[in-house]
C-alpha cells in the first residue's frame, strides 16, 4: 500500500497510452518505498532503544567492557576438565565451566536416549508388567519439577550415602557420599581399582556426587519425555507392518528393531530434537546440586565482578549456540532418514 | 521529553531494566536525591536482607523479621517517616543481591555484606557503603568428631561454601598461601551450604564466624561442631546503597552513626524522652540539642525530619542495645563485643562528630 501522503499530492491523471505510470503508481516501486518505510521505523526505534540503554548504563556505571575477562578469577573449582585454578583469567574459568556443561549435556543426551527409547518400546511390550512399569516411569517423572527431582537425588539420594569403608563396593565400583569410584588406567598404564587412601577413596576415574546427581536427574527428567516421543513415533507405524512382520516369523524384537524402529525414526527425531535442546538448557539448574557448570562459574563471576549485562550476554550466547548447534545437528540427521523422491 | 524517553518502559531489553526510572528532583527539601524522593514518596523502604540467619535476620514463626540488619532496615524507616515498620523486606541470596541493588528493586542492602574495594569503586559493583555494624573474620566450622583442628587438616578435602560471597574468594586465597590442596563445593543459598554440610559431603563449612555461630544454633545438635581458631580474613559487614545517588546514601550513613553516637552518649530506648525534655529545657546542652535535632537544621541539611535522631534511638534504641539483643548477651547467639566495642572502650565503633 502506497503511503498515505501521496494519495493527497496526487498529481491529473497520466494520460493513457504506452506512457509508464509515474513513479507513485509504478508497482514495481511503490512496494520496495514501502519496506524501506517500514524498514526505517524499525531501524529508529532500535536505536531509540540501544540509545537509551547505553544512556542508562552509563549513568549506573554499567557500560559494556570486557577487559574483565583477562584478570584472575581468585576462585577455585571443584572439579574441572580443563585445567583451572585461581590464577588463571576468568575466561579460563568460564571456559572450565562451560567443559563440565558440555559433558554434564553430552553425557545427558546419550543417557536419557537410551533410556528414553528402552521406555517408549516397553510401551508396546506383550507383557503387562512392563507395559504398566513404563507407563507408571513417565507419569510421575514428567509431572514432577526438574528442580525438585534434583534436589531430591542430591540431598535425599546421593547425600545419604555411607563414606568410607562402608561404601557400597562392586568389582572395580565404588559408590560412596564422596563420589563414584570406577577402575581405569592409572599412571604408567597400570589397571587400578577404587582403593582407600586415609579414609578418602581414590581410584582413576572419579565422578563427584554432585555431577552423578545431576546427571541422574537430567537423564530420568528427559528420558520420560523422549519415551513419550518414541512411544508415538512406534505407534504412526501402520499395524500392518506389525503384521506383516509377524507373518514372516519374525520375532516382537526383532520386529521393532528391524521393521518398526527405522520407519518410526522418522517421527521421533524432530520431537527428539526438541528434548535434546530442553536437556541442555535444564543443564544450567547444575547450580541447585552445587555442581560447577557454566551457570555456577558465571554466577561467581558475576558476583566478583559487578559485570552483570556483559556475563548474561555470555550466558546467552553460549546457551544459544550450543541448542543452535544441537538443533543443526538433529536436522541434519533429520534429512538423513527422510524418504528420497525417486 | 528527556524524561520521558528515559522512563520508556523496555520489556524486550533484560538489560534495561538495570536502570533506574524514578522521576527527579527533591521534594522541596532542598536535597535532590531521585531514592530519597522516591522513597518518601511510597512511603515504605524496601530492605534487600537474608533473612535465613539468626541474630542478623531472620524471620520469627510469626512472619515478623528481626536481627541487627533488620534493625538498621527499621532504623532508616524511623529517621525516614518515623515508624520503624514502614519496611518491606526482601529475602537475597549472595549472589542476587547485588543485582537487585543495582536494578533498584530494593533500597537499601543491610545484609551481612563484607565492604571491598571491588564493591565500593564505581568500576566494581558501584555500591556505597554506610559506617560497618559488625566486624567479623572469615572462619571454618568442622564437626567434632572429624577431629580436625588446624586448615592443614583440610588436605583434599571438600569443603563447603556460599557462591558469590568474599569467603569464597578468601578460601581459595589462603590455601593456595598454605599450599593446601582441597575441593570447593558451592551451593547457591545458604540453605543448601549448611544442608549439604550437615548431610556430610563436606567436612567443613567456611563462612563468616558469626554466620557460622548463628548458623550452628539452628543445627539439630550444635555442640557436635566446632569452629576452628584460624581467622582468616577480615569480614566487616556492612550496609550498602548504590553508589549512584550520594545524598540517600548519607541518609543511611548518618542514620547508622546515629545509632554509635547515641550509645556514646548514653542515649537508650528507655531514656530517650527524658533527654529530649532535658535538651529542650536546657539551652547550655548544645551538643545534644543538635544531635537530637532540638537545634540546628541536621536533619533538614540531609532531607529528614528535624527530629529524625530520637525517632530513630525510640524504635530500635542505640548500637549496643542492638548488638546485645541480636546477637549479644541478651540472644542465643551470645557473641562477644570483640571489636565492635565503641571506640572509648578499645573498639572500633566509632561516629564522626554530629555538628
Amino acid at each position: 500500500m502506497p503511503p498515505s501522503s501521496s494519495s493527497k499530492l496526487s498529481p491529473p491523471l497520466p494520460p493513457t497510452g504506452d506512457t509508464p505510470p509515474p513513479w507513485w503508481r509504478d508497482r514495481r516501486v511503490v512496494p520496495w518505498l514501502v519496506q524501506a518505510a517500514v524498514g526505517l521505523v524499525v531501524l529508529l526505534v532500535i536505536a531509540f532503544l540501544l540509545g537509551n540503554l547505553v544512556r542508562n548504563l552509563s549513568a549506573a556505571g554499567l557500560l559494556l567492557t570486557w577487559r574483565w575477562l583477562s584478570q584472575p578469577a581468585g576462585f577455585d573449582l571443584a572439579e574441572s576438565i580443563v585445567p583451572f585454578d585461581a590464577g588463571m583469567p576468568y575466561w579460563r574459568g568460564l571456559l572450565a565451566g562451560l567443559a563440565n556443561t558440555l559433558r554434564a549435556v553430552v553425557g545427558g543426551l546419550v543417557g536419557a536416549t537410551v533410556l528414553g527409547t528402552l521406555a517408549g518400546m516397553a510401551a508396546f511390550s506383550s507383557n503387562g508388567l512392563l507395559r504398566g512399569l513404563a507407563r507408571v516411569y513417565v507419569e510421575v517423572v514428567r509431572n514432577i519439577p526438574l528442580l525438585l527431582q534434583l534436589v531430591f537425588w542430591y540431598f535425599v539420594v546421593f547425600l545419604t550415602l555411607p563414606n568410607g569403608a562402608a561404601a557400597f563396593q562392586l568389582p572395580g565400583i565404588v559408590l560412596a557420599k564422596s563420589g563414584l569410584y570406577v577402575a581405569g588406567l592409572a599412571e604408567g598404564l597400570r589397571w587400578q581399582g577404587p582403593h582407600l587412601l586415609n579414609g578418602v577413596w581414590q581410584a582413576p576415574v572419579r565422578l563427584s556426587v554432585e555431577f552423578a546427581a545431576l546427571l541422574t536427574g537430567l537423564i530420568i527428567y528427559s528420558g520420560a519425555f523422549i519415551a513419550e516421543v518414541v512411544r508415538g513415533g512406534i505407534a504412526a507405524v501402520p499395524k500392518g507392518q506389525w503384521e506383516a512382520a509377524s507373518s514372516l516369523g519374525l520375532r516382537w524384537f526383532t520386529t521393532l528393531r528391524r521393521v518398526v524402529l527405522p520407519q518410526a525414526l522418522r517421527v521421533i527425531l524432530p520431537g527428539l530434537n526438541t528434548q535434546y535442546i530442553s536437556l541442555a538448557k535444564n543443564s544450567s539448574l547444575a547450580v541447585a546440586v552445587g555442581f560447577s557448570d557454566l551457570y555456577s562459574v558465571a554466577e561467581t563471576t558475576l558476583n566478583q565482578t559487578g559485570r552483570a549485562v556483559e556475563v548474561y550476554l555470555i550466558l546467552l550466547g553460549v546457551y544459544l549456540s550450543l541448542d543452535l548447534l544441537i538443533s543443526a545437528l538433529m536436522n541434519g540427521l533429520n534429512q538423513l532418514v527422510q524418504i528420497r523422491e525417486r | 521529553m528527556q524524561r520521558l524517553a528515559r522512563c520508556l518502559p523496555l520489556p524486550l531489553l533484560l538489560a534495561g531494566l538495570l536502570a533506574g526510572c524514578a522521576p527527579e528532583g527533591g521534594s522541596g527539601s532542598g536535597v535532590q536525591s531521585a531514592k530519597l524522593s522516591a522513597v518518601q514518596g511510597r512511603g515504605t523502604l524496601i530492605c534487600g536482607v537474608d533473612g535465613k540467619l539468626p541474630g542478623f535476620s531472620f524471620v520469627g514463626p510469626d512472619g515478623t523479621y528481626s536481627g541487627l540488619d533488620v534493625d538498621v532496615c527499621r532504623a532508616v524507616a524511623a529517621a525516614l517517616f518515623g515508624d520503624p515498620n514502614k519496611v518491606e523486606y526482601r529475602d537475597l541470596n549472595s549472589s542476587e543481591r547485588f543485582a537487585a541493588l543495582a536494578s533498584g528493586e530494593i533500597d537499601l542492602l543491610s545484609r551481612n555484606t563484607t565492604m571491598t574495594l571491588s564493591r565500593d569503586s564505581s568500576g566494581g559493583n558501584a555500591l556505597s557503603f554506610a559506617p560497618t555494624v559488625f566486624y567479623d573474620g572469615q572462619g571454618v566450622m568442622t564437626p567434632k568428631a572429624s577431629g580436625i583442628t588446624t586448615l592443614q587438616g583440610l588436605a583434599g578435602k571438600p569443603i563447603c561454601v556460599e557462591s558469590g560471597t568474599t569467603t569464597e574468594l578468601n578460601l581459595a586465597d589462603r590455601m593456595r598461601e598454605l599450599n593446601v590442596p582441597y575441593t570447593p563445593l558451592k551451593f547457591q543459598t545458604g540453605d543448601q551450604t549448611y544442608a549439604a554440610y550437615l548431610g556430610g559431603r563436606c567436612v567443613a563449612v567456611t563462612s563468616d564466624r558469626s554466620q557460622l555461630a548463628a548458623k550452628r544454633t539452628s543445627f539439630p545438635q550444635p555442640d557436635d561442631h566446632v569452629l576452628l581458631p584460624d581467622v582468616m580474613s577480615k569480614e566487616p559487614l556492612t550496609p550498602a546503597t548504590v553508589n549512584s545517588d550520594a545524598p540517600w546514601a548519607d541518609v543511611v550513613r548518618w542514620t547508622v552513626n546515629a545509632l554509635f553516637q547515641a550509645e556514646e552518649l548514653g542515649l537508650t530506648k528507655a531514656n530517650i524522652a527524658t533527654k529530649v525534655a532535658e535538651a529542650k529545657a536546657n539551652p547550655k546542652l548544645a551538643d545534644l540539642r543538635r544531635f537530637l535535632g532540638v537545634e540546628g537544621d541536621f536533619g533538614k541539611q540531609l532531607g529528614l525530619p528535624a527530629d529524625f535522631v530520637p525517632k530513630v534511638i525510640a524504635a530500635v534504641g542505640n548500637y549496643g542495645e542492638v548488638f546485645d539483643r541480636n546477637v549479644g548477651p541478651q540472644s542465643p547467639l551470645k557473641l562477644d563485643r570483640g571489636s565492635n566495642k565503641q571506640w572509648k572502650d578499645g573498639g572500633l565503633i566509632y561516629s564522626p562528630p554530629f555538628r
